[in-house]
């Protein structure tokens, strides 16, 4: 099967400092990849390269080529495009200042769909498929900012699905998730991957164990390790490092 | 292992010196801040007690409704008013849409370069320019060289020159209030910068916006010298209870340059009309204000984060 991502020789630069060293990695269709690491390793950094928001940062530079789909996305003509097709989920909750149902249509709307009845659709797809559906169904019309913070990250979730992406990527959403709402999200993520591709960063890494296929372990910019999520958790994974990580023998 | 088993239990919460030492210094400065809040007020309502009093025997609807008359030693406001009403509106037609969208690109699009940092310092100190060398300005450039001759119209341009700087400073300032997570959760999205301004940035910082834009209104009221060289008269007769009754292209009278006059070129002014003059100057003033604190508290009302 063709790889969904291949990414090679990344490297990324923010002013003078290097934050990724040349990184190499293929994410497979429809596999959670789970990327850990402790913090300034380069897992945000590598989300932000792949949908292109890094360019909303000051005095940044990649080299490397990333390709999804065998497309260099830093040669396309269209970075909305792009974002479309890469939901993202930041660590923090943000429920737009807008309605429920104005958040999950947000998207939609901005690539030009006004159909009220399609929207439909989708706010109750996606509402449903990040295990929200039923708490917020009766109340489309309050404000998003306004759920508790589970139930904006599922919203948070909701959105990014709105339009349908072929690949999930979340930084670290269970960071102000209770453990309960972190569960039902890691229940819709296994459900999801048979839709889509999903990069998952965290720092749990036994969230990571939970549920990627693959994991990867990253430290100070360099990609240390790649492999089936059984052999990184094993007793002998390749780099004594990840061992380490993964043992919490580390820092 | 746990010294405050020795304690009993009332003793714990009984107040040591460095806790009564605390809770006076605490009192001092609560009174002592307390008391530059009352300093603060004070002249305000001295000043507006004052002037309402002395104000008082010429105060009436027909005082603002007609023109001055014998030499300005007796009758109304009616033109003076007027002017300043219509410089007001005019320069803020300018300076607002100006400012405002100017802070939009700097705040939304610009990123951090040379020229963004000359444009910044170039409205910092513009806040700081004296009014007479805006007023020199104002000559120079609209009366003289653009040819307006003196009118409203340069006079209110010299004003929005003056008022722009602290309206792209006040809308910066409510633009950045609007959290940068909301931008980046629209970013990636697929919306384009536009879209998430049109959407999420300005429609939660409208209030804001237009909060400092109408406190620019008291400032532009207020001036003088911007005006006394490129458009406001010493005396002009216009139409009584006409709104229309000046042109743009005409000269003005304008409160603040009337209160001006009658105070110190003119004698033997009834005791009341200039008092009259600068009751209405701050009491539009003061209106136009409170009208901006009720949209404010309005629209905070409807905040939605």
């Amino acid at each position: 099967m063709e790889n969904k991502i291949e990414i090679s020789d990344l490297k990324v630069y923010y002013g003078d400092k290097q934050a990724l060293n040349g990184i190499s990695l293929d994410v497979y269709p429809n596999e959670i990849l789970g990327i850990i690491g402790p913090a300034q390793s380069g897992k945000t950094t590598l989300l932000k390269v792949i949908n292109r928001t890094l360019e909303f940062t000051q005095d940044f530079s990649v080299e490397g080529s990333v390709k999804l789909d065998g497309v260099d996305i830093y040669s396309i003509g269209d970075v909305h495009a792009l974002r479309r097709r890469i939901g993202m989920v930041l660590p923090l909750p943000v429920g737009l200042p807008l309605s429920i149902y104005d958040n999950v249509a947000f998207a939609p709307r901005t690539s030009g769909l006004r159909d009220k009845a399609e929207l439909d659709v989708i706010v109750e797809r996606c509402l449903t498929q990040a295990a929200l559906w039923d708490e917020v169904k009766d109340r489309l019309d309050s404000l998003g900012t306004k759920l508790s913070g589970g139930q904006q990250q599922r919203l948070t979730i909701a959105r990014a699905l709105s339009h349908q992406p072929e690949i999930l990527c979340l930084d670290e959403f269970s960071i102000a998730v209770d453990p309960i709402t972190t569960m039902r999200i890691e229940d819709v993520l296994k459900d999801l991957k048979n839709e889509m591709t999903i990069l998952l960063v965290t720092n749990l890494v036994q969230q990571a164990k939970r549920l990627a296929n693959r994991t990867a372990f990253m430290l100070n910019g360099d990609l240390i390790e790649i492999d089936d999520t059984d052999v990184i958790f094993s007793e002998n994974p390749a780099e004594k490092s990840t061992y380490d990580y993964v043992n919490g023998n580390f820092g | 292992m746990d010294s405050n088993t020795d304690i009993s239990p009332e003793l714990m919460f009984t107040e040591t010196d460095i806790g009564r030492r605390n809770r006076f210094v605490e009192n001092v400065f609560k009174i002592f801040f307390f008391i530059m809040t009352c300093l603060m007020i004070l002249p305000l309502l001295l000043i507006i007690g004052y002037l309402f009093y002395k104000a008082l025997p010429v105060l009436s609807l027909d005082f603002l409704f007609t023109n001055p008359k014998d030499n300005m030693r007796a009758g109304g406001l009616w033109a003076p008013f007027l002017g300043t009403i219509y410089l007001v509106v005019v320069s803020l037609l300018v300076a607002a849409p100006i400012g405002v969208f100017s802070a939009v690109y700097l705040n939304e699009y610009a990123r951090e370069n040379w020229f963004t940092r000359i444009v910044n310092l170039a409205v910092v100190n513009l806040a700081g320019v004296p009014s007479i060398v805006h007023a020199l300005f104002g000559v120079g450039a609209f009366v003289l060289f653009a040819g307006l001759g003196e009118s409203i119209l340069a006079a209110s341009l010299t004003l929005a020159i003056m008022t722009l700087p602290v309206i792209i400073a006040s809308t910066t300032e409510a633009l950045k209030a609007v959290p940068m997570s909301f931008r980046e959760a629209c970013w990636n999205l697929g919306a384009t910068r536009w879209q998430t301004i049109r959407r999420i940035v300005l429609p939660n910082s409208i209030s804001g916006i237009l909060t400092g834009v109408i406190l620019q209104v008291s400032r532009a009221a207020g001036e003088t010298a911007p005006i006394m060289f490129t458009g406001a008269v010493f005396y002009k007769a216009i139409a009584e209870g006409n709104v229309f009754a000046y042109n743009i292209t005409d000269q003005c009278m304008a409160l603040s340059l009337h209160l001006y006059t009658i105070s110190t070129q003119v004698p033997d002014v009834t005791e009341g009309i200039p008092y009259g003059t600068a009751i209405v100057l701050v009491g539009s003033v003061l209106l136009v204000n409170a009208a901006a604190i009720v949209l404010r508290v309005y629209l905070r009302t409807r905040k939605r984060w």
